[in-house]
């Protein structure tokens, strides 16, 4: 039993970091995915950020779906108190990180409140709905699919620091040169499909 | 349509309330947190921030505006210490903490060579990495005089305000778009650009080090070391060391003599257009 469990998380994990991630197979987030990966350390603290809010979001939904909407049969407003979850949680963690870590609350700075409108966050809540995860199941999906994100976009920036120094013609150069490398990125992790049997 | 109070009450009040409920719930929860949680910022620092330019740019030597304003309160950087904003904001900045502003010269970014392409000579032809760095890790760059501007625009890259552009293969300043904030001045692996007090016209165009003849060799503008310009001026503000005349800015009254006695055109008024020789001009 116990194991069957482990072997559960373990294959959930590796779902979602690697079959399911979110930027590269589901093309979740891809606002920050080209908007903070020009460097290394913004793209890891975004990434660690995003994980956070995923995390904590994905617990309240789980609970807030089966003890408020699923009972009074108002599945319809998932999407709506999702919204609400995300956007009060995001404030939250801000005045928190504000009074209790100063140095990393300047460090992702903007970054922080932009989470709010970052459609991965919705996604997550609404992949563990639709997938039917019981409550520990969600929070590992959605650790997975935040460490999935932060892998992305560390990966991708250390594509773009590379690029930064490569000789690109001048219409190429910055966004779309970014897009075309991010295909590639994408497409390395279509390996990845058919890694379990579903 | 007709519906039943059950069903009104079913499709309208509990959502209603439902999502109404969740809303209350997280804006008490945000309201307590902003109360239980609030962070005192002194207003003196909101105040000095709001006459800051807001560009970030780190010429005060701060992180950015926020903790340059911080700074400031706290008595740690100067009321003038933002050279971007310049004598405007040391004076808006000392209204709001009623002190008096302590010497606002105000300087200016300037390139000293005048190596155009035609005037030096090549050593070799470099195809690689476009930037001033890489190229001069390359056997001191592709100029014949290793003291030379390479062109590659590291300045123009770094420059916040666009104040500068390549001009044959040299970089060239103008005055009006620069805001002293020294970028320029830290990114040339030349080390060819330094800070000059507005107004002073003269400029010893060149850095090279090297005895006259070699700078001959390479370069039809660079100083040569003839100390014409030492004896001709009248205000003794030009000393010599190293091989290279050196104007001090303090001293220099514009009068332009050593201009018209260099005989390589090294000192040039910045003022002027560009003239390449005395040969073609």
């Amino acid at each position: 039993m116990m194991a069957n469990i482990v072997q559960q998380i373990v294959i959930t994990l590796l779902t979602a970091i690697l079959v399911e991630n979110l930027v590269l197979s589901k093309f979740l987030g891809m606002c920050p995915f080209l908007g903070v990966t020009q460097k290394t350390s913004t793209a890891a603290g975004m990434g660690l950020a995003v994980t956070f809010v995923v995390v904590v979001t994905a617990g309240l939904a789980w609970i807030l779906n089966y003890t408020l909407l699923v009972p009074n049969h108002m599945e319809y407003l998932q999407t709506m108190t999702y919204i609400l979850i995300i956007a009060a949680l995001v404030q939250f963690v801000e005045t928190v990180v504000r009074k209790f870590i100063p140095p990393l609350y300047k460090a992702l700075g903007i970054y922080l409140p932009l989470i709010t409108t970052n459609c991965a966050v919705l996604g997550v809540p609404l992949l563990n709905t639709a997938k039917n995860y019981d409550l520990l199941m969600s929070l590992v999906y959605s650790f997975g699919a935040g460490a999935g994100f932060t892998l992305a976009l560390i990966l991708f920036s250390g594509v773009r620091e590379r690029m930064d120094k490569a000789d690109i013609p001048a219409t190429l150069r910055g966004i779309p040169s970014a897009l075309f490398a991010a295909t590639l990125v994408s497409m390395s992790f279509f390996g990845f499909q058919g890694l379990f049997a579903s | 349509m007709n519906l039943s109070a059950a069903e009104i009450y079913q499709a309208i009040v509990v959502p209603t309330l439902i999502v109404g409920g969740v809303g209350l719930a997280f804006g008490l929860l945000l309201a307590w947190s902003s109360l239980a949680f609030a962070v005192k910022v002194d207003q003196r620092i909101l105040q000095v921030k709001a006459v800051l330019p807001g560009v970030n740019c780190g010429a005060c030597g701060q992180s950015g505006c926020e903790s340059f304003a911080e700074a400031v309160v706290a008595g740690s950087a100067k009321i003038n210490g933002c050279p971007v904003g310049g004598e405007g904001v040391a004076r808006k900045v000392a209204q709001v903490l009623g002190q008096e502003i302590t010497n606002t010269a105000s300087f200016v970014a300037r390139v000293a060579c005048g190596g155009l392409a035609g005037c030096t000579r090549q050593k070799f032809t470099y195809e690689g990495i476009k930037s001033c760095t890489a190229a001069s890790g390359l056997h001191n760059g592709p100029k014949a005089c290793s003291f030379g501007c390479l062109g590659f625009g590291d300045c123009v890259a770094v420059c916040p305000f666009n104040a500068i552009v390549i001009v044959d293969g040299v970089a060239k300043i103008y005055e009006d778009n620069c805001k002293s904030c020294e970028k320029c001045v830290a990114v040339c692996p030349k080390k060819l650009i330094g800070m000059v007090p507005r107004g002073k016209n003269h400029l010893v165009n060149c850095r090279s080090t090297q005895k006259g003849p070699v700078v001959k060799r390479n370069c039809d503008t660079g100083c040569i070391g003839c100390t014409k310009c030492v004896k001709v001026c009248p205000a003794s503000a030009i000393s010599f060391a190293n091989n290279l005349a050196k104007i001090d800015p303090l001293l220099c009254t514009n009068c332009g003599e050593c201009v018209r006695a260099c005989p390589t055109n090294t000192i040039v008024d910045v003022t002027a257009p560009v003239v390449l020789r005395k040969s073609l001009a």
